[in-house]
């Protein structure tokens, strides 16, 4: 029988190795699997690469990460916020590497890595400082910058609901990221709020099938097919 | 001559968009132009993170930290809104799906290049969010900004000094002291605040104007 419920958040995240890159859903703390994250600083790897919209708020979930010292570079698109202060000082103090993406090419990187391609020609950032250096071309009269997929070892992800075959669905603003995140990395981790049985979720609105995810975590409550 | 404010001008932009519009209206200013959309025309608000048919903010008590927008503050949502992720929303920006997106910024060229993300200060810690994807994506694009800096240069700039957002991408100008379209044939005047003379709009925007036909 295919169970992919792992009822240890310890569990779920203790084959992540140093160096490894890990993307990380949410937008802001939206969407953020904060106790996967916790799970992660706990399991102690080091010298991460992480993918997510932002580079962490206040002192928690991403912040957390990166206060312990685990995150060598990370790929985001809006780093600086008003509670971004764990960022700002290490990326001041020259111990984080950042490497800034326009949000819609985070996306559509992430995409292209899950899809199977080699790259994107996307018409955003061209002729601006985040296009220097990379391959051009016009296309239909249209300039367009060569973008080249963001593959991820393990994907950390927040869903609402998912079954013992992966199947996921999200709840509200909180699904940003987790779809495209799910299909890009070799590991899909995804925390959710609720495990239901086999059939429970309606076929016609499933958003993630389970074929992109490896490990279903609950948090809190009982669930009657966990095994480990 | 009176300036106007930021409602004002807010409200002034608001009048422009038309029922049935897809709109991203972006963070700052320009999410003001929300309170000022006429009542009897049915407009869908995209914010970027992944919802069309954004309502207005909840009643105090009423928050759900999972829905928000792209500013990351409490959203609702309209009956027949609905969720995405993030490929979906940014295919609906890049993709040309989006009427009309309203931008703050720096500055704008007379060809209408954008620079709104960065001062390119050295110290800065650059961050661009979706700013380079609405700049280029959206049918129209308007900038909605005060027409100078505070200490009085313009910000409608021969050529921009800041570091680009997008190359001819601004359709029109909302300033504080007037409406301005980007044509082939360079910056065209719609409207001037009331006292306001086109050669004194031309002496302090530092770039040629002339008035739409």
């Amino acid at each position: 029988m295919i169970n992919k419920i792992v009822s240890s958040l310890a569990a779920a995240v203790a084959d992540v190795h140093d160096g490894a890159t890990v993307m990380i859903g949410g937008f802001g703390t939206a969407g953020m699997p904060s106790e996967l994250i916790d799970a992660l600083i706990e399991q102690g790897a080091r010298d991460l690469t992480i993918v997510n919209n932002n580079a962490g708020n206040g002192d928690t979930g991403l912040a957390a990460l990166l206060k312990a010292r685990r995150v060598r570079k990370i790929i985001c698109s809006f780093p600086r916020q008003a509670d971004s202060y764990v960022f700002d000082g290490l990326y001041r103090a020259g111990e984080i590497e950042l490497e800034v993406v326009p949000q819609g090419n985070l996306a559509c990187r992430i995409e292209a890595a899950g899809a199977g391609l080699g790259a994107i020609f996307t018409p955003t950032g061209y002729g601006t400082l985040l296009a220097e250096g990379k391959e051009t071309r016009e296309i239909n009269g249209r300039h367009y910058v060569l973008e080249m997929p963001i593959h991820a070892d393990f994907a950390l992800i927040k869903a609402h609901k998912g079954d013992r075959w992966g199947n996921l669905v999200y709840r509200k603003t909180a699904r940003n990221f987790g779809p495209i995140m799910a299909r890009a990395a070799a590991c899909t981790i995804a925390q959710v709020s609720e495990v239901v049985e086999l059939g429970e979720l309606d076929p016609e609105v499933v958003i993630t099938p389970g074929i992109f995810v490896k490990r279903v975590v609950p948090l809190g409550g009982s669930t009657p097919t966990a095994t480990a | 001559m009176k300036r106007l404010d930021r409602k004002q001008i807010a409200a002034r932009v608001a009048r422009d968009i038309p029922e049935g519009a897809y709109v991203n209206l972006g963070i700052g200013a320009p999410t003001l132009i929300a309170n000022f959309l006429p009542k009897d025309r049915e407009i869908f608000l995209h914010s970027e993170n992944g919802l069309l048919g954004m309502g207005p903010a909840p009643a105090p008590g009423q928050e759900d930290p999972e829905l928000i927008n792209a500013g990351k503050q409490p959203v609702t949502l309209l009956t027949g809104g609905c969720y995405f992720h993030h490929g979906d929303s940014f295919a609906m920006m890049r993709g040309g799906h989006l009427d009309i997106c309203v931008l703050g910024a720096f500055q704008v060229s007379a060809s209408g290049d954008l620079a709104n993300w960065h001062t390119g200060a050295p110290d800065a810690i650059p961050a661009v969010g979706g700013a380079m994807d609405l700049a280029i994506g959206a049918k129209q694009v308007f900038v909605m900004m005060d027409h100078q800096t505070k200490s009085g240069e313009s910000k409608i700039v021969p050529v921009c000094t800041y570091p680009l957002t997008g190359i001819g991408c601004v359709n029109r100008i909302y300033t504080d002291l007037a409406v301005i379209d980007v044509t082939p044939q360079g910056l065209r005047v719609l409207e001037m605040v009331e006292g306001m003379t086109l050669d004194e709009l031309r002496a302090i925007s530092g770039v040629p104007l002339e008035m739409a036909a």
